[in-house]
């Protein structure tokens, strides 16, 4: 059978350094490919060079046998190549549609764009999909789910026989992650090729039919998935054999640090109540739009009060401004980094000493010497791979981003972390470090309240969870009680 | 390592110097030009003013760069150069009819009033933008009308003339025989370089900048900082009013219009980013410096000052398209 696609040799330099010195790859029609690797691997060089949006030093790219070139994505999209990137771009005030047929809209007299026509194909396509979205609504009123829905659909309007999906459930809930393999399962039945990159080792093992390693820029391996175990592909990612995946050190007291009772916060989240203890390391496990990130971003006083007790440590407290939950020693990794953990413009010491302003300055005069040793005391904490802390940390990887937020939190001495999504877009090798640096820190008498979408990391890391469902509380489960089927009974 | 990668390595460092030290290569390049150009380009005397004419200028883009730097823009500082300089004018007049009651008042008077008059603007605009989440660019535009109608209102319409020698020294004095207003200015650059680039403050500008929902998540209240850059550049329009003021020896109720487009363009010629989180004052410095020293230089080969609106218009331009290529190297 002829490769969809087929890649040998690929290299790409940038300023004499290698971002990828031996791209390998082979995609066959109705399978779907896993393209594995850490940050910093040379997957996204790989892809952007196969889309034709960085020119290649050397080797060849084949489509269905015939070498190509392409120098921009629309000739990709011409051959049948297309991406749904990690990053969704959609036009919000405009309909699926017109997101579908942006800048091919069918015209017809005077250039007048048609419409009708152009809802009406755009149905069909959804539909032949299986797809529930109308093709009149408007983008910004569908989940991200949806959105990652209208992506494929579009891409499959371009005729593409080739679909690279770049961590398509990174946004995603379980149950949404579910209706995407649902799609992708009908693609490969229409015999379509699809590149599945993603850093969740479970939705490999799940969608993907083959695998392909890269580490450090070069083909280290590939195979069909029912041949490799999840841990001997982890040791082909990471380059070396590994410990525990989910390393636990830490084991709750009885000590109380914060109760809240009858808590109500945004999007209806009504009278949630819960003791967290020292050392605990508590998960709230829900689909999106449980309401789970709403309780975080009212115990960090992002959001209004709208009623309900919090106490800390035995004292009352309202925590109304994120200040003044820094204050009382909470922290907060939220959802996505680059939204609202990073000043990604900033360099690494600038983003460390964030949170910590005050304390590194003497009557508003910075301290230049306590900014630099804080910041190089959190790079070695954390082991962030950095040259030094005036790089900007939009040039970091997204396992070092995530680092450079955690030390941005530890350098406040928090005693209790809000964990929202803390491995999301992070590579194993990093989400390891971020699991032990959790634990170490719930077992030092501080106390973890994370919010995850992957079940494995749940019941791996919590002691205890608290599974929401439509903004209130619909039961607790103890770590030796925790199973993956009990946790989706209760979330659904 | 081969002679290549030297090569490579050489063309990387140059092409870095130049996207960051472009504009000031830029300025030492016109000023070699026009010192061979004209023999009177580089006495004491054009330079003095060179940098005399920049310092007005100058002081309401630092202002201004504060402003960009959260994201905003400050379109009404032209006028509340007006409103600052006939307000404080009508304090240190000698005439009868144009001052207040009581006039003249000392000069340390005068002066504490303009600059409470532009902080007054600056804090109206501050709070608008802040805690009202009305847009920047509409919030200064109205400002702009409105403080040049407060002006109009507050003057008849007519000139407050007569200033008291005393209030004149802030425009017309020097100290060592440097003009008081580009002593002024160096002060205000000074003081605003350390602020950005020493103080908790100036982290804060550059955090809510270049991420306000990280900056706020960090404890920082994003809110009260752009609220308090409007502050400041009120503050410095009405220190620009009244040096402008001083040095014309009356305040006008038309003077400063279209100001504002000076000040952001010596801001954006000076590599600060529109999107915010991004630029110095030092860049600004150069900015306003390169536009005075162009402008010097075409008046003194004589170009009609028509010409010299387009000339502007392209350095604008060709300074925005160097600091896209540098974002798009970066």
């Amino acid at each position: 059978m002829q490769p969809l696609l087929e890649v040998r040799g690929l290299t790409k330099s940038f300023g004499g350094v290698a971002a990828l010195s031996d791209g390998h790859f082979t995609l066959h029609p109705g399978r779907v490919h896993a393209l594995c690797g850490g940050n910093g691997a040379g997957k996204s060089t790989f892809l952007t060079i196969v889309m034709g949006i960085q020119s290649r030093d050397s080797g060849t790219i084949r489509v269905r046998g015939r070498e190509v070139s392409f120098s921009r994505p629309s000739e990709a999209l011409a051959a049948g190549v297309s991406i749904i990137e990690q990053e969704l771009s959609p036009v919000p005030a405009m309909s699926v549609a017109e997101n579908i047929y942006l800048g091919r809209e069918p015209t017809g007299l005077f250039g007048r764009v048609d419409f009708n026509g152009m809802n009406a194909n755009a149905q069909d396509l959804l539909d032949s999909l299986h797809f529930r979205i109308s093709a009149r609504s408007l983008m910004m009123d569908l989940t991200v789910a949806e959105l990652q829905l209208v992506e494929i659909a579009k891409a499959l309007s371009y005729n593409a026989e080739i679909i690279i999906m770049d961590e398509p459930t990174s946004a995603l809930g379980e149950a949404q992650a579910d209706e995407l393999f649902a799609a992708i399962v009908r693609l490969k039945e229409q015999g379509k090729g699809i590149v599945y990159v993603s850093h969740r080792l479970s939705e490999i093992f799940n969608i993907a039919d083959e695998y392909t390693v890269f580490r450090d820029g070069r083909f280290v391996g590939e195979g069909a998935i029912g041949d490799v175990t999840r841990d001997s592909l982890i040791e082909m990612i990471v380059g070396r054999p590994l410990t525990e995946e989910f390393a636990k050190t830490n084991s709750p007291t009885i000590e109380i640090v914060l109760q809240v009772a009858g808590l109500n916060a945004q999007n209806s989240v009504k009278d949630v109540s819960f003791a967290l203890h020292r050392g605990e390391i508590l998960a709230l496990y829900g689909l999106m739009g449980s309401g789970r990130s709403e309780i975080l971003e009212r115990l960090f006083g992002l959001s209004p009060d709208l009623g309900g007790e919090i106490t800390l440590h035995g004292k009352r407290v309202t925590l109304s401004s994120p200040s003044e939950a820094i204050r009382h020693g909470l922290a907060f990794v939220t959802e996505d980094r680059k939204v609202s953990g990073l000043n990604l413009m900033a360099d690494l010491r600038d983003n460390i000493c964030m949170a910590r302003l005050n304390e590194l300055s003497t009557l508003g005069i910075m301290r230049r010497t306590r900014e630099a040793s804080a910041a190089q005391r959190m790079i070695d904490a954390f082991g962030i791979k950095t040259p030094n802390d005036k790089l900007v940390v939009s040039g970091l990887s997204g396992g070092n981003q995530q680092k450079v937020v955690l030390g941005k939190w530890f350098l406040t001495e928090p005693g209790i972390l809000l964990l929202d999504e803390p491995t999301r877009g992070v590579d194993v090798g990093a989400k390891r470090e971020i699991y032990r640096v959790m634990s170490d820190f719930a077992a030092a008498g501080g106390a973890v309240i994370m919010i995850s979408s992957e079940t494995d990391e749940v019941l791996g890391m919590a002691d205890r969870v608290i599974v929401m469902r439509d903004g209130r509380i619909s039961g607790e489960v103890a770590r030796d009680a925790l199973s993956a089927n009990s946790l989706l009974h209760l979330a659904a | 390592m081969t002679a290549k990668t030297h090569r490579q390595d050489f063309k990387a460092i140059a092409a870095d110097y130049g996207q960051r030290y472009g504009i000031l290569i830029a300025l030492a390049l016109v000023c070699v030009a026009l010192s061979v150009a004209s023999e009177f380009f580089l006495t004491q005397r054009n330079i003095i003013n060179v940098l005399r004419q920049a310092s007005i200028n100058g002081i309401l883009a630092i202002g201004m760069t504060f402003v960009i730097l959260t994201r905003g823009i400050d379109l009404s500082v032209g006028s509340v150069v007006a409103l600052a300089g006939v307000v404080s004018a009508s304090f240190a007049t000698t005439s009868a009819t144009a001052g207040i009651a009581g006039a003249p008042y000392g000069f340390y008077i005068a002066l504490s009033i303009g600059i409470l008059v532009g902080m007054a603007a600056g804090w109206v605009n501050g709070v608008l933008v802040a805690y009202f989440n009305v847009p920047a660019f509409v919030t200064t535009l109205g400002m702009l009308s409105a403080a040049r109608g407060l002006t109009l209102l507050y003057t008849g319409g007519r000139p407050v003339p007569s200033l008291t020698p005393d209030y004149r020294y802030v425009g017309t004095g020097d100290v060592f025989g440097i003009p008081m207003p580009i002593i002024l200015f160096a002060v205000v650059f000074i003081a605003a370089f350390l602020v950005l680039s020493s103080t908790r403050f100036g982290r804060h500008v550059y955090a809510a900048g270049g991420n306000p929902h990280a900056a706020r998540v960090s404890g920082i209240n994003v809110k009260r900082v752009r609220m308090m850059v409007y502050v400041i550049s009120g503050a410095l329009a009405g220190l620009a009013g009244m040096i402008l003021a001083a040095r014309t020896g009356s305040a006008l109720p038309q003077a400063g219009i279209a100001y504002e487009l000076d000040a952001i363009a010596a801001v954006v010629i000076g590599g600060t980013s529109l999107s915010g989180g991004v630029g110095q004052v030092t860049g600004t410095l150069i900015g306003a410096l390169l536009i005075s020293v162009v402008n010097n230089g075409l008046d003194l080969m004589g170009v009609e000052s028509y010409y010299q609106q387009v000339i502007k218009g392209m350095l604008i331009v060709a300074a925005v398209m160097l600091d896209q290529a540098r974002h798009r190297h970066a």
